[in-house]
């Protein structure tokens, strides 16, 4: 009887990757545990071991292709004696994308086909700009780098950032580019090298302290707080602390409760600190680098599962956006959905499918959560009367609450409905993947709120 | 406290005039600050926490005449002498306490919260131990920007079982970086005796682990503190790492302010402030060795009593902050 062997998931949100290497060829004996092939992912290079032994009837997919799919077949293993040459393999259709590349060792740029942004509402990009899709992570990453080749001062510190070229890659090749000086790989002591890094802001460094993910920064917190955010007030204006604590925030992909945490209401709650959670590549690398240069502790949020999306990226030497200005993403006239994060994706798409319903939506990107720019939510609810918000976080005292609070207080006279606020549920995110779905909130969520707060428009 | 937990005096060999009388009046200084502190916390004009560190002068003293410009210096709560050790004015310290316009953080830190630059004095520190990954990060930038400046992370025996301390102590030897960690044991995290707190209590130890060298210091003892503090800066500066010196010390008054001190006998108290004073001690010596005279020593006490009732009667003129001073320096303007 033959094997399938299929394409394997190698981290909790890998959807595909690229077969570089095939180490074992047919006709091959294969013992449980050899290593068969070696298969790049968006963030690492893996080696796939086989699970069965007997021989290497057929490869299905040949090393160079990118873009296989997860649990595509890739090669079929028959049992012993069993006659290899009688094996009738999937065709490589099977799988969607089967081009060999030149190039293996290129980190794919695949990405999920994000959703598509109407509205550039940048003034700080000038008339005919071109525009490179690029990926967040190298967005983040040629931000740092391009930070770091202006000032001497800015360093990357955090666990794995330096030869393992970072957990979620984003950190990948500064170490060859600025050595280990300025790339610290630092053991998983959350707390101790936040306050080191705070320590370093006080005596004339720029660090950017990287979290594996912003859950392990509870550990940190009293350093993020009381001796980064605070100490400027309490010195009577002598000590800035110009650090950035950046990394991956709130839900990632069945990784359980203590993984999955969106903390932009915790942070945005604390004066002293300035609080950025973008959605799209270019937003990502201008406030990143705004960050770096800004003279304040920024704590800033990414997210693990909009890393690998592209988006156009301005072709500019030095591009910076401003801190503390959201995006209109979509121009709408009767509802506005203000979003931040993960969730602008969700809102775009809730967006569209209102749209074939007949209403339309404004997408508000709020990518600073600290200093929050209310001026735009309240000019969109002026002209929307209508206003739902969309956060990965709870729902109580969260992002949502605080929109809600600000729109009843400076737009009151213009709301035709209360505001809605969609949210994850009130529980710790369960691992189950029914239960997972069920708990974070997603764009059929948004369109239902929209719907909600258009009735008998 | 067992009789042996600060160690006896050692002879000391012939005093320099200028350094015995240097080390006098600067423990003096703190010592009548923090007594004139105390009174106006009594009297309602300094409020909230406030921690006095007198008994424990020799060990900022002492290590302060180790240091170069640009070495900095980090503690936690007890601060006060740290700050006056640094060089930084009486009167600007004063009017913090009292939550005046006039102090160092224009009355928006109180007594924990006080830093200058000018002086290299990164704080004064509230959260137990907190200053310890801070000051660890000062070492790391002397490294990165290639100073050979060394700073100085002080802590008591209760921030020593702080896991934080651990994790700074392991990156600090792990990357050589230039810190002088100072253990001020003295006796007492809070209400809780060392014997109580503390499964090793030689804390002078606790760096094992991390091949940290660390040795054990008479703290009464300006000389001891200086000797001791001088080979441990040097080590730092030469890029070998980090050092701990555990100073064996004592404080005479309460955590703070409201602490009756109900966990140590009158007895114990009476016995270091009569045979270990650090100040007394200095002032036996300064005698003995004829290099000053009982009056000009009452002399100096009288002008250090005059700076601190300048500082005391500035810190009550001191308007409070104006009110606008409310919403600066939340965020620095970029």
């Amino acid at each position: 009887m033959s094997v399938d062997i299929l394409m394997p998931a190698l981290s909790p949100t890998m959807e595909e990757g690229t077969l570089a290497k095939w180490l074992k060829g047919e006709g091959d004996t294969i013992s449980a545990g050899d290593v068969i092939a070696e298969i790049e992912t968006d963030k690492a290079t893996m080696e796939v071991e086989a699970v069965d032994e007997g021989t290497l009837a057929k490869i299905v997919i040949p090393e160079g292709t990118e873009g296989v799919k997860v649990n595509a077949v890739i090669a079929v293993l028959t049992e012993d004696g069993e006659d290899a040459s009688a094996v009738s393999a999937p065709t490589p259709s099977a799988t969607e994308a089967v081009t060999p590349v030149d190039e293996p060792e290129v980190i794919a740029a695949a990405a999920a086909s994000a959703p598509k942004v109407e509205v550039q509402s940048d003034p700080d990009i000038p008339d005919g700009t071109t525009f490179t899709d690029t990926v967040v992570r190298d967005a983040l990453r040629d931000a740092m780098a391009e930070e770091m080749r202006r000032d001497e001062t800015v360093f990357i510190m955090g666990e794995e950032v330096a030869e393992y070229q970072g957990a979620y890659k984003v950190t990948r090749e500064l170490l060859q580019e600025f050595g280990e000086r300025r790339v610290v790989d630092t053991p998983i002591t959350e707390h101790g090298f936040a306050g080191l890094g705070v320590g370093a802001a006080f005596g004339g460094l720029k660090p950017i302290v990287e979290f594996m993910t912003f859950n392990f920064a509870m550990q940190a917190i009293d350093h993020i707080i009381n001796s980064a955010a605070k100490t400027l007030y309490m010195s009577g204006g002598q000590m800035g602390c110009p650090i950035v604590f950046r990394g991956p925030n709130a839900a990632a992909s069945r990784v359980g409760a203590q993984h999955s945490q969106d903390y932009a209401a915790w942070y945005g709650h604390v004066p002293g600190l300035k609080v950025i959670a973008p959605y799209d590549a270019a937003d990502a690398k201008g406030l990143l680098k705004a960050a770096i240069r800004d003279p304040n502790p920024v704590v800033f949020l990414e997210h693990e599962l909009l890393y690998g999306d592209a988006h156009p990226v301005p072709d500019l030497d030095d591009f910076v956006l401003p801190i503390g200005k959201a995006s209109v993403k979509r121009l709408g006239t009767d509802v506005t959905i203000v979003a931040y994060s993960r969730c602008v994706g969700f809102a775009l798409e809730a967006a569209d499918k209102l749209a074939e319903q007949g209403i339309s939506a404004e997408v508000v990107d709020l990518r600073t959560i600290r200093p929050l720019d209310m001026d735009t939510v309240v000019e969109s609810v002026k002209k929307t009367n209508r206003i739902v918000t969309a956060e990965e976080g709870w729902r109580h005292m969260g992002v949502g609450a605080e929109i809600a609070a600000g729109v009843t207080e400076f737009a009151f006279d213009y709301l035709d409905a209360p505001p809605m606020r969609v949210h994850q549920a009130d529980v710790p995110l369960p691992y189950a993947g029914n239960l997972e779905a069920m708990s974070l909130p997603n764009a059929d969520d948004i369109v239902a709120a929209c719907k909600a707060v258009c009735e008998g428009m | 406290m067992s009789k042996d937990a600060a160690p006896k005096r050692r002879a000391t060999p012939k005093l320099k005039k200028d350094e015995a009388l240097k080390f006098y009046r600067d423990m003096l200084l703190i010592r009548r600050f923090e007594e004139r502190a105390g009174q106006l916390y009594g009297m309602g004009k300094i409020a909230g926490f406030c921690h006095l560190y007198i008994g424990q002068e020799a060990v900022v003293t002492g290590m302060q005449a180790c240091l170069k410009e640009g070495d900095q210096v980090i503690t936690g709560y007890r601060d006060h002498g740290h700050m006056l050790a640094c060089g930084m004015e009486a009167r600007g310290v004063m009017a913090e306490l009292t939550g005046r316009e006039g102090g160092y953080s224009r009355g928006k830190g109180g007594s924990m919260h006080m830093f200058s630059r000018e002086k290299n004095f990164f704080g004064g520190h509230g959260i137990v131990g907190a200053q310890v990954p801070i000051g660890t990060g000062l070492g790391f930038a002397n490294k990165y920007l290639g100073k050979d400046n060394v700073s100085i992370a002080y802590f008591g025996d209760g921030a020593a079982n702080q896991g934080q301390v651990y994790e700074a102590f392991n990156m600090a030897s792990l990357w050589d970086l230039p810190v002088v960690y100072v253990i001020e044991n003295n006796m007492y995290a809070m209400g809780t005796s060392v014997q109580r707190h503390a499964s090793e209590t030689e804390l002078f130890k606790r760096g094992i682990s991390f091949e940290i060298e660390g040795e054990e210091v008479d703290g009464m003892d300006v000389y001891a503190v200086k000797k001791a503090g001088e080979k441990a800066v040097k080590y730092a500066r030469s890029g070998k790492g980090p050092y701990i010196l555990e100073m064996k010390t004592y404080r005479y008054r309460g955590h703070s302010m409201s602490d009756p001190a109900k966990y140590r006998k009158r007895e114990e108290v009476d016995d270091i402030r009569s045979h270990h004073d650090p100040i007394d001690g200095l002032k036996e010596q300064i005698i003995a060795q004829g290099i000053a005279s009982e009056d000009d020593l009452k002399a100096l006490d009288k002008d250090i009593r005059a700076i601190v009732k300048d500082s005391a009667d500035f810190a009550l003129e001191s308007p409070e902050p104006d009110p606008a001073e409310l919403w600066t320096d939340v965020l620095v303007e970029a």
